[in-house]
């Protein structure tokens, strides 16, 4: 088992590459052969994750378990380091969850031009990128996990999705690249500011005392960038329903579920550790978009006629929710966050899948055709419904946990924030609950309730089948699971968020 | 009484590498001269052989190790060296293989096509080892005039005249004035050889504005050579008309004994006057990087495509020389930028080779290097246009493929200067990065995206030797991205001579 315990972070990154590299040499009429090796492989890395949670030292979640320290690129000092803790670990095993499902999910769902076997590879290669940044513990490892995942994605928009899709597909692809740009800059700067290393945990160390404060600032102010538009943070938001409104469903649910964490999980593990003192600065510009990012997205979805772009937009709102509770800089809002990471992950997840599966049947996403799911596919209908509700914040269920106590720490932010502008913020972010219940209602009943419109009136409307039951039901789970026993997550995060405000002395 | 001339003593094993490639040479002549039509098929084969032939002597130069220094400093054999005369060979290797087919299915001459190709690789091998105007000027003109043919080898074809005859003029008029150059520094130093200019230069004596002039000539001329831009306007038409194995050998190979020479010659000579070259080169950096993107965005032929790129390229390479001076010595210094520049060309050559490579195979097909004659080639060469890709994100810097790694050298050698200057060219080349994606992500989009444009979807015939060629590009290029400690070990060589 320790030989184990030294592969497992490097089997949880690589065995879906390895696979991805074999499937190449399988012909591509081998559809089978494709969905089998596809399934074994995210099964493994889920089975790895499993194995990681099971010897998880739970007590010391705040320190980094399973590291694994190989020399790399010997002339930047630059090092092969993985290593999970507390922060991570959720997001890790949500990834590889989330891809287990979306390979199930894509048994009969392959969008047009079909092609499995490219379609399956990108999903495994983007697998790797995203367990990978979850895991790396090296500021350019990180880099390169973080980047992993963009050719990937912009071709699983750009050859598999909608009418828009090439639009889509190079805006995502050029917002994210104008982001890394700045943001490898930062790490540059860091390293050379901050003591000739890239190793994260040594930066936290050094950085903050070797760095001056204007330096600091501006560094900040890259490493911002870099991960404000892979949220997206409004303004640089608008790749993102672009993106999720082209991409194919399952593009949708991982750029969902796990891409937008990447740029949030970059925020809690690089931007606030490393640089507390530019965080604290930053903070009331961070929380203010959030907030703007909060009421925007709300509105956003109350102007939109199609369901997907709707829920793209409730994903800009949402994001919102876990960048105020970062921008509080406190233990209780960022624990909140990481906890809004996660719900959110499952819940708009879920939404995309059913959205999917939606279009599957009318061929049409415009709330104005759609009606009357509930007779036509009563089932399909309900989990629409525990979604929504799910993703307007119901108590109960997963969506809450991430939200209230976000908006809860906002009443108390870190010392050194101004009380009335966060508390400012908070009344606001209060106000998108309201928002939110009222778009995510308004389009449920559209879409939903009422009778179907005379076109699909006659139509024969499938309810669910076996890919969608066996890649729904644990997320649907989860999600109640979650609502109802939060203290999972929270006692997992909890000393590991400590850690990470650590510089702040007295965390909140 | 002493005799007047003395033969100096030649250390044989320093000249091995260009001692086999001129044997190599003389055995191509013998076999068209004796074989005529009969043995036309073996040039090929006799120049790859040749070329791994000359490669050993460079390993074993290798594993000896040391600096070699012959003719008082004039010619040297160092690390920098044979990192150099190793990417020269390679890069000659996987032009012979690109050039197999191409050769013999066209109405070319073989064997005076392998002749000439080796003999401008000689002139390569002798420019990563010359430590002197003169040898630096004969290298240049030995690599020089081959190609010049090479790129009218079309010869029944206009545009392949034009591109010779437009190499020739321009490159011609670019060694007259570095040649012009290279006297005034002679005129004032009284040397010829680097490192005594550098140090009459670094002694800080002759601030004399005719030093200037010749520094300003001597990196005007291979300006030229490197395509920085405002001097890259040959390239294009030239990489178009030339023989496409031949566009790719000057866009790699010739590109880097251009920034060759300029290392040697900005690091050893002019070393102690930064003062004129930093600046130009940053204006130079700027200017390749930027003008050669935006140019490159609304190229729709795939060759004027890579041309422009590899401008941009250029620009990003001359950049560490802009701020090479302000490097602080416990950063490395001048071996900071020289491994930055030497780590880009080491990558930049695997992908760019790769993706022309690509771009034979693909013409073979369909007669066209229209960027829209790559539509929907991913439905019936699935595997040309994922290797394709790899090259093109590659050559965009996206990360795991080689080029990220390119870039990061050339970014952390920006920041290690830290001047206000370095950092602005940073933000600028940063900027240009994300340009830069837009065009190759537009080739992307053609295969992955759009439909065959005459709906033939036969499959794409590569025959071996092309073949051979893609897979060791793209695993070159693969590797680099995944293990960039490969790359910078090589890249890691510091000049014998220049002053830390």
């Amino acid at each position: 088992m320790e030989d184990l315990d030294d592969l497992a972070l490097s089997l949880a990154v690589f065995v879906p590459l390895v696979v991805a590299a074999a499937m190449l040499l399988v012909p591509r009429d081998n559809e089978a052969a494709h969905k089998i090796m596809a399934l074994g492989a995210t099964l493994v890395t889920f089975a790895v994750g499993v194995l990681v949670m099971a010897r998880f030292d739970y007590g010391r979640n705040d320190q980094l378990q399973f590291r694994v320290d190989a020399p790399w690129i010997d002339v930047i000092n630059s090092r092969y380091l993985l290593g999970v803790d507390g922060i991570s670990l959720p997001l890790l095993v949500l990834s590889m969850f989330v891809c287990v499902l979306v390979v199930v999910y894509s048994w009969n769902h392959f969008p047009e031009p079909h092609n499995p076997k490219a379609f399956l590879i990108l999903i495994l290669v983007l697998e790797t990128g995203m367990n990978g940044t979850f895991l790396a513990q090296d500021l350019i490892l990180f880099f390169v996990f973080f980047e992993v995942v963009l050719l990937p994605m912009y071709f699983m928009i750009g050859v598999w999705g909608g009418e828009q899709r090439q639009y889509a597909a190079i805006k995502f692809f050029l917002f994210t690249l104008f982001g890394s740009a700045l943001m490898i800059l930062s790490f540059l700067a860091l390293y050379f500011q901050g003591g000739q290393t890239f190793a994260i945990q040594e930066l936290v160390a050094v950085a903050a005392d070797n760095i001056p404060r204007s330096t600091q600032l501006v560094i900040f102010g890259g490493l911002f960038m870099g991960f404000a538009i892979k949220v997206p943070m409004f303004p640089f938001h608008t790749w993102l329903p672009d993106a999720h409104t082209q991409a194919p469903t399952q593009g949708s649910v991982i750029l969902a579920a796990i891409l937008l964490k990447l740029g949030t999980y970059g925020f809690v593990r690089i931007a606030i550790p490393i640089l507390p003192e530019a965080a604290m600065a930053w903070a009331p510009v961070i929380g203010g978009l959030a907030v703007v990012g909060i009421i925007y997205g709300a509105l956003g979805c109350l102007a939109q006629s199609d369901m997907k772009r709707l829920i793209a937009f409730s994903s800009v709102a949402h994001m919102g929710f876990v960048m105020l509770g970062i921008a509080t800089l406190t233990d209780f809002g960022i624990n909140a966050a990481v906890f809004g990471m996660v719900a959110h992950g499952l819940i708009t997840g879920m939404l995309f899948f059913v959205a999917g599966s939606v279009k599957d049947r009318f061929h049409t996403l415009e709330l104005s055709r759609l009606g009357g799911l509930l007779l036509q596919a009563p089932r399909m209908g309900w989990i629409l419904g525990f979604c929504a509700m799910a993703s307007l914040g119901l108590p109960g269920l997963a969506g809450f946990w991430g939200e209230f106590p976000a908006i809860l720490a906002a009443y108390s932010p870190a010392d050194g924030l101004s009380e009335a502008l966060f508390r400012t913020y908070m009344v606001i972010a209060a106000l998108g609950t309201v928002l939110a219940a009222g778009y995510l209602l308004w389009m449920l009943q559209r879409a939903a309730f009422g009778t179907p419109k005379p076109e699909f009136a006659e139509a024969p409307i499938a309810d669910m089948h076996w890919p969608e039951y066996v890649a729904w039901v644990p997320m649907l789970v989860l999600i109640v699971v979650l609502g109802i026993f939060p203290g999972l997550l929270f006692g997992l995060t909890d000393d590991a968020v400590g850690s990470a405000l650590s510089s702040f002395g007295a965390g909140g | 009484m002493e005799p007047l001339f003395r033969s100096p003593a030649v250390d044989f094993h320093a000249f091995a590498p260009e001692i086999v490639l001129i044997l190599v040479l003389v055995v191509l002549l013998f076999v068209d001269l004796v074989f005529e039509e009969r043995g036309r098929w073996a040039t090929s084969t006799v120049a790859g052989i040749g070329l791994l032939a000359s490669l050993v002597p460079v390993l074993t130069l290798a594993v000896a190790g040391g600096d070699r220094s012959l003719f008082d400093g004039a010619y040297v054999v160092d690390d920098f060296a044979l990192v150099l005369k190793g990417l020269f060979l390679v890069a000659g290797y996987v032009t012979v293989l690109i050039s197999t087919d191409y050769v013999a299915e066209g109405d070319y001459y073989e064997g005076e096509y392998y002749f000439l190709l080796l003999s401008s690789l000689l002139g390569m091998t002798v420019m990563a080892s010359a430590r002197d105007l003169i040898s630096i000027f004969v290298a240049l003109e030995l690599l020089s005039i081959p190609a010049y043919l090479l790129a009218g080898w079309r010869k029944r074809d206009l545009r392949g005249n034009e591109a010779s005859l437009k190499y020739y003029l321009l490159g011609v008029f670019a060694s007259a004035v570095m040649l012009y150059g290279m006297s005034l520094v002679f005129g004032v130093t009284g040397s010829t050889v680097l490192r005594e200019i550098g140090d009459v230069l670094g002694a800080g004596t002759s601030a004399a504005p005719v030093v200037t002039v010749g520094i300003v000539f001597v990196v005007v001329g291979f300006g030229f050579k490197v395509s920085a831009v405002p001097f890259h306007t040959w390239a294009p038409d030239t990489y178009q008309g030339a023989p496409t194995p031949i566009t790719a050998f000057l866009s790699v190979a010739s590109k880097a004994a251009g920034f060759v020479a300029l290392l040697q010659l900005v690091f050893i000579a002019f070393l102690g006057r930064d003062d004129v070259w930093a600046p130009l080169f940053w204006v130079l950096a700027a200017l390749t990087m930027t003008v050669g993107n935006l140019i490159a965005l609304r190229q729709t032929n795939i060759v004027r495509l890579l041309a422009y790129s590899s401008v941009a390229q250029a620009g990003f390479m001359l950049a560490p020389l802009a701020v090479a001076a302000s490097i602080p010595a416990e950063r490395g210094g001048i071996a900071n930028a020289t491994s930055a520049v030497v780590t880009y060309l080491l990558i930049y050559a695997a992908m760019n080779l790769g993706a022309f490579a690509v771009v034979m195979a693909v013409a073979r097909k369909t007669r066209s290097g229209e960027i829209s004659s790559y539509g929907g080639l991913f439905d019936y060469a699935p595997g040309l246009a994922v290797v394709m890709a790899v090259f093109l994100f590659a050559l965009a810097g996206i990360p795991p493929l080689g080029g990220w790694y390119a870039k990061f050298v050339v970014f952390k050698s920006l920041l290690d200067a830290g001047t206000g200057a370095a950092v602005a060219l940073a933000v600028v080349a940063a900027v240009n990065s994300v340009i830069a994606l837009f065009y190759y992500a537009s080739v992307a989009r053609q295969m992955f995206m759009d439909p065959v444009p005459d709906g033939d979807t036969t499959r794409v015939q590569v025959p071996a030797a092309l073949t051979a060629s893609l897979a060791l590009c793209a695993v070159a290029t693969v590797a680099f991205g995944f293990f960039p400690n490969l790359v910078a070990r090589l890249g890691d060589v510091a000049l014998f001579g220049a002053l830390p």
